[in-house]
């Protein structure tokens, strides 16, 4: 498998969380999840795609700590390599 | 004492459209809301009326009680809740819960495995998804619960409603049922049991009837005690003055033939409202269309009403109009007995032409008619509702003083 690249991470994980409900706009890598309004079963729905997508498991705790989306795609990126 | 429970809002999501006026007008002028066997609410579009994220988290009948529940309080003229939070409840039936979001996540899990099965599958599923998505949408925090009694359920889910204004538990409810069961599975389910219409025609008390058209859709109420009603200068649409309920401990699906727990679950209704079968001016029926249902309600009619007053007073089925709604149907015909009260318009059993000799009262066939109070003043109507299981629940309305 190609390396994945932080570019493809991201445009992957904005993809799954407007289709969560916020729009597409507010969705930058600064923005917290509490500002987009996606909870933990949001981020439950997220690590399943991650997982099926990249092979990276991300476990409950892992998810607790993430509090933006740039925290989250770095430690996919981070976990994938 | 008990205080009196009024009507303020009204809400529905049907085969005949959105909205509680869509329904009584469009089944008052004969329009019939049954598609190839089925009452699909072909112009319910989610995006139309919820945020996508109200739409990702919420089964189709969730979405069904959301829609219904928000015309409802906004014909209360609830901006901002008029009481304390903590006093107003959620009463939100269903018959079957989120049977789509059970089938999709199924399939998820036989073809991808457990593992990718949707967090929200269960919070999707729950038959009290319903109330919980209303009560949370408008911060109702007093008391909200699911109801589960199949095709009897949005009718428990208002009698309990009462009970709790009645008793001062609540200064309001919101009340009502919700069913999306359209689905393959959902079909298989009463197919096997022979409970469907075969020829998809739903035509109650008809002497071809050959049993139910499955419907889907959500009827909500909003009820409030009488007196802070009417201290906050709502708009009264009706009354809720009685409601009872038996149970024929039986058979699981078939009604009892003798009538009797069902006539005992309408005697025991006109008592609780204080009042005579010859007070009643409209009898809105379950009237599903199979062969059994028909025939229990109207010896159960006749037991409750004694022979001679059974005969006399119109009875029409709204199912005619929009099938069966399971655990919505008895909120949506309320809303539909409502509204026949307010706008004193009987809408028609639709479909039946042919009558059967065993069934001799009068199920207004044809066309809409006025609805002609029983004595002079008062104007009351009750709406029957019997389910698998043998639930059986009458409820009696008031019409609003004019």
């Amino acid at each position: 498998m190609s390396a994945i690249t932080t570019q493809q991470v991201e445009s992957r994980v904005v993809e799954a969380l407007a289709s969560f409900g916020p729009d597409e706009s507010q969705i930058t890598r600064g923005a917290t999840f509490e500002e987009l309004d996606i909870d933990s079963l949001d981020l439950v729905e997220l690590a399943q795609i991650v997982e099926d997508e990249y092979g990276v498991v991300l476990k409950g705790e892992d998810m607790k700590e993430l509090r933006t989306v740039g925290d989250a795609i770095d430690l996919i990126v981070e976990r994938a390599s | 004492m008990k205080h009196r429970v009024v009507i303020t809002g009204l809400g529905a999501v049907t085969p005949l459209g959105v909205g509680a006026r869509a329904l009584h007008e469009r089944w008052a002028q004969g329009v019939c809301g049954i598609v190839d066997g089925a009452g699909a609410c072909t112009d319910f579009e989610p995006k139309e009326f919820l945020s996508l994220k109200e739409i990702r988290r919420l089964d189709r009948f969730s979405q069904f009680a959301l829609v219904a529940a928000d015309e409802a309080l906004t014909q209360a003229g609830w901006e901002g809740l008029p009481y304390d939070p903590l006093r107003i409840g959620c009463v939100i039936a269903t018959g079957i819960g989120g049977i789509e979001t059970v089938e999709t996540q199924h399939d998820v899990m036989r073809d991808r495995g457990a593992k990718m099965v949707s967090p929200l599958g269960i919070p999707q599923y729950m038959p009290n998804a319903g109330a919980a998505a209303v009560g949370m949408k408008h911060g109702l925090q007093g008391q909200m619960y699911g109801v589960v009694s199949a095709c009897s359920g949005g009718a428990h889910a208002i009698g309990a409603a009462l009970r709790m204004i009645q008793y001062g538990d609540a200064d309001a409810v919101v009340a009502g049922g919700a069913e999306a069961t359209l689905t393959a599975f959902g079909f298989a389910c009463f197919n096997s049991m022979q409970a469907l219409s075969p020829t998809g025609v739903s035509r109650p008390f008809d002497l071809r009837r050959d049993g139910f058209v499955m419907g889907e859709g959500a009827g909500v109420l909003v009820l409030e005690q009488a007196t802070l009603a009417q201290a906050r200068g709502a708009t009264i649409l009706g009354e809720i003055a009685g409601y009872a309920s038996t149970s024929d401990a039986y058979h699981l699906t078939a009604p009892e033939p003798s009538g009797r727990p069902a006539s005992k679950a309408i005697e025991l209704a006109l008592a609780d409202a204080g009042v005579t079968a010859a007070d009643i001016a409209y009898v809105n029926a379950h009237g599903t269309s199979t062969p059994l249902n028909d025939v229990a309600e109207t010896v159960a009619l006749k037991l409750a009403f004694g022979e001679q007053r059974a005969k006399q007073v119109p009875v029409s089925s709204t199912k005619s109009a929009i099938g069966h709604l399971l655990g919505a149907a008895g909120a949506v015909e309320s809303v539909a007995t409502v509204e026949t009260l307010r706008t004193r318009i009987i809408p028609p059993t639709l479909g039946h032409e042919v009558p059967d000799p065993e069934l001799d009262l009068d199920y207004v066939p044809g066309e809409a008619r006025p609805l002609l109070s029983a004595n002079g003043d008062s104007l009351a109507a009750i709406s029957n509702s019997f389910a698998f299981g043998g639930h059986n629940v009458t409820l009696v309305f008031r019409g609003a003083p004019r």
